[in-house]
């Protein structure tokens, strides 16, 4: 493979911990990575990509508010089709990398594979990794058409590793006219209070389900992530329920994580949940139904009530200061 | 107002899941159901419709066997008529092949504002709506956990790995919703009655203009090589609890040292 180029997204502290990822597994299937940058301080970038990796960054600029899919996709596009294209693109599986890889498979009229947790080279082409049926099964798929190749890749799939480069090279690659498409503008912006570690980043990770009975309890589940220094999480049935917000889930549809240790508290382990924690170090599951599938994963299962279990594991790591 | 609401009818996911062993493609040939992701989307197509004065709602799908459970469904919670794009030459479509068909679908309801869910509950690829959105040259704002409408443009709050933005776009425009946002109504006895007489019209890719060489199997370009199973986990010690779970959890959260 000649030549990767990967979706690079930051945020206040530089890129995000997905976009290292991409890079040092694009690092290990092409003899050139290349980054896809906006904002306005694109320069500031050129340190750690080039790091990850990367010798240059395209820079699509400062985007004036609007949201990146319409004028990043428009600017990736018009180098492609303007004649340099890579042999593929890694974008992150995050809200605008979505957004990305959807209006620039339109764009190029190029089919994307989404859900990526795994990428290798054979005979020439890239072939993925999908979890499928909740992770039990993994299916292997790839292009069979002209490139580039649009891979939309899931947190987690592979380790960040420095490889030591130097700054990347910025070069200028503006969007130009994105029309109506890039009509829709952020007014404002909301950071909702967060104590303690991100959801997909923590060490430990709390959840509760719909076993918990009522969005009242959840605060058990608060309460137990933030005794452990963790963040608490949610099963989709409870964020369909409204009891919590969608930012919580974990699951095929939310987040994916893998924590040191995972505690699944009255969540019965749906596919669409396993595939999220699948591969946490330790898993432990607290559910009072002996047959519940979540427990064909859980390194320690507790059959039990999560109204019993759960506050009285509060009081005794209470106790112990 | 024309709102479109876009909902997938799936095999429900509540019976075993399969892949057809020929094609290793998801086998939805049994009965198919409204995708419980899209009753959010219904719902919130109706809440805005019944805001704005002289709206109404088309229902917008493509399923195998010109299947129309799904739709009845949500044609029994309010909407007013669907389109559905049903041709054989359509099983084994990629999402953007989908998105072709649905965007062409689309169009035909002169729509002010779609509305989709964020990602269907089996394929879950999260792409299409995004992509009906480029083909049909409209802004798009996923991942909204509120939406308010005028009728000319489209207020979102948009879900972030922060927090949320206020993003704001003239329509037409594409909003996808994430689940949870609205409480979805439970058809009426009426509204189910009523269903059985409001116009579902079913199209075929000829009807649409659209090559069945493009789409299906046929213009896929992608392909599943094999499908192995995944490492198994060892199954782990699983304990009743006789009021000495809690301890036993301690205990094990500090032989894996995080307390």
């Amino acid at each position: 493979m000649d030549r990767i180029w990967v979706l690079a997204e930051a945020g206040e502290s530089g890129p995000t911990p997905l976009t290292l990822e991409l890079l040092t597994a694009a690092r290990s299937l092409a003899s050139t990575v290349e980054a896809v940058a906006w904002g306005g301080d694109t320069a500031s970038l050129a340190a750690p990509l080039g790091e990850y990796g990367a010798t240059k960054v395209y820079d699509v600029g400062d985007l004036g508010g609007s949201l990146p899919g319409a004028p990043v996709a428009s600017a990736v596009a018009a180098r492609v089709l303007g004649g340099d294209a890579p042999d593929a693109v890694l974008l992150p599986a995050s809200y605008d990398g979505r957004d990305v890889a959807g209006r620039l498979s339109a764009k190029l009229d190029r089919p994307v594979l989404t859900n990526v947790t795994g990428l290798r080279e054979a005979d020439g082409a890239l072939v993925t990794e999908h979890p499928v049926f909740g992770g039990t099964q993994i299916a292997s798929a790839r292009f069979t058409a002209e490139g580039p190749g649009l891979f939309v890749i899931r947190a987690k799939s592979f380790t960040a590793e420095p490889a030591g480069g130097g700054p990347a090279e910025v070069v200028s690659a503006p969007a130009g006219d994105t029309g109506a498409t890039g009509g829709a503008v952020i007014r404002d912006r909301h950071a909702e209070a967060a104590s303690g570690p991100k959801l997909d980043e923590a060490a430990v990770v709390v959840s509760g389900g719909r076993g918990l009975g009522g969005a009242d309890a959840y605060a058990l589940v608060e309460e137990l992530a933030s005794l452990l220094h963790g963040a608490a999480g949610a099963s989709r049935a409870i964020v369909d329920a409204g009891w919590v917000p969608y930012s919580h889930q974990v699951g095929q549809t939310g987040k994916t994580v893998k924590p040191t240790v995972y505690v699944a508290a009255g969540i019965s382990g749906a596919t669409q949940h396993l595939v999220g924690m699948k591969g946490s170090k330790n898993i432990v599951a607290i559910n009072k139904d002996q047959e519940a599938p979540i427990f064909s994963v859980a390194d320690l299962g507790i059959v039990g009530d999560v109204h019993k279990v759960l506050p009285a594991l509060i009081e005794a790591l209470k106790q112990r200061g | 107002m024309n709102v479109v609401a876009c909902v997938k009818q799936i095999p429900d996911p509540a019976a075993p899941a399969s892949l057809d062993p020929s094609t290793r493609t998801l086998d939805r040939s049994g009965k198919l159901i409204l995708d419980d992701s899209d009753s959010y989307g219904v719902e919130m197509a109706l809440q805005l419709a019944g805001n704005v004065e002289g709206s109404e709602v088309t229902i917008v799908s493509m399923a195998p066997g010109g299947e129309t459970a799904g739709l009845r469904t949500a044609l029994a919670m309010g909407a007013a008529r669907a389109i559905l794009v049903s041709d054989d030459a359509l099983a084994g479509s990629d999402a953007l092949s989908t998105a072709k068909v649905l965007a062409a679908a689309i169009k035909r309801a002169e729509p002010d504002l779609v509305i989709a869910a964020t990602e269907s509950t089996d394929g879950y690829t999260g792409t299409v709506p995004v992509q009906v959105a480029e083909l049909l040259g409209m802004p798009s704002v996923t991942f909204a956990k509120s939406v308010v409408t005028d009728g000319a443009t489209v207020k979102v709050e948009r879900q972030t790995e922060a927090g949320y933005d206020d993003v704001e776009s003239p329509l037409p425009a594409l909003v996808t919703v994430t689940a949870g946002v609205v409480e979805p109504r439970y058809p009426s006895f009426k509204g189910i009655m009523a269903a059985k007489s409001k116009p579902v019209e079913v199209l075929t890719l000829a009807d649409l203009g659209i090559d069945p060489a493009q789409v299906g199997a046929a213009g896929a370009r992608q392909e599943i090589l094999d499908v192995k199973d995944a490492e198994a986990r060892g199954s782990g010690e699983i304990v009743v609890d006789e009021g000495d779970g809690a301890q036993r959890i301690v205990a094990f959260l500090e032989q894996m040292k995080v307390i």
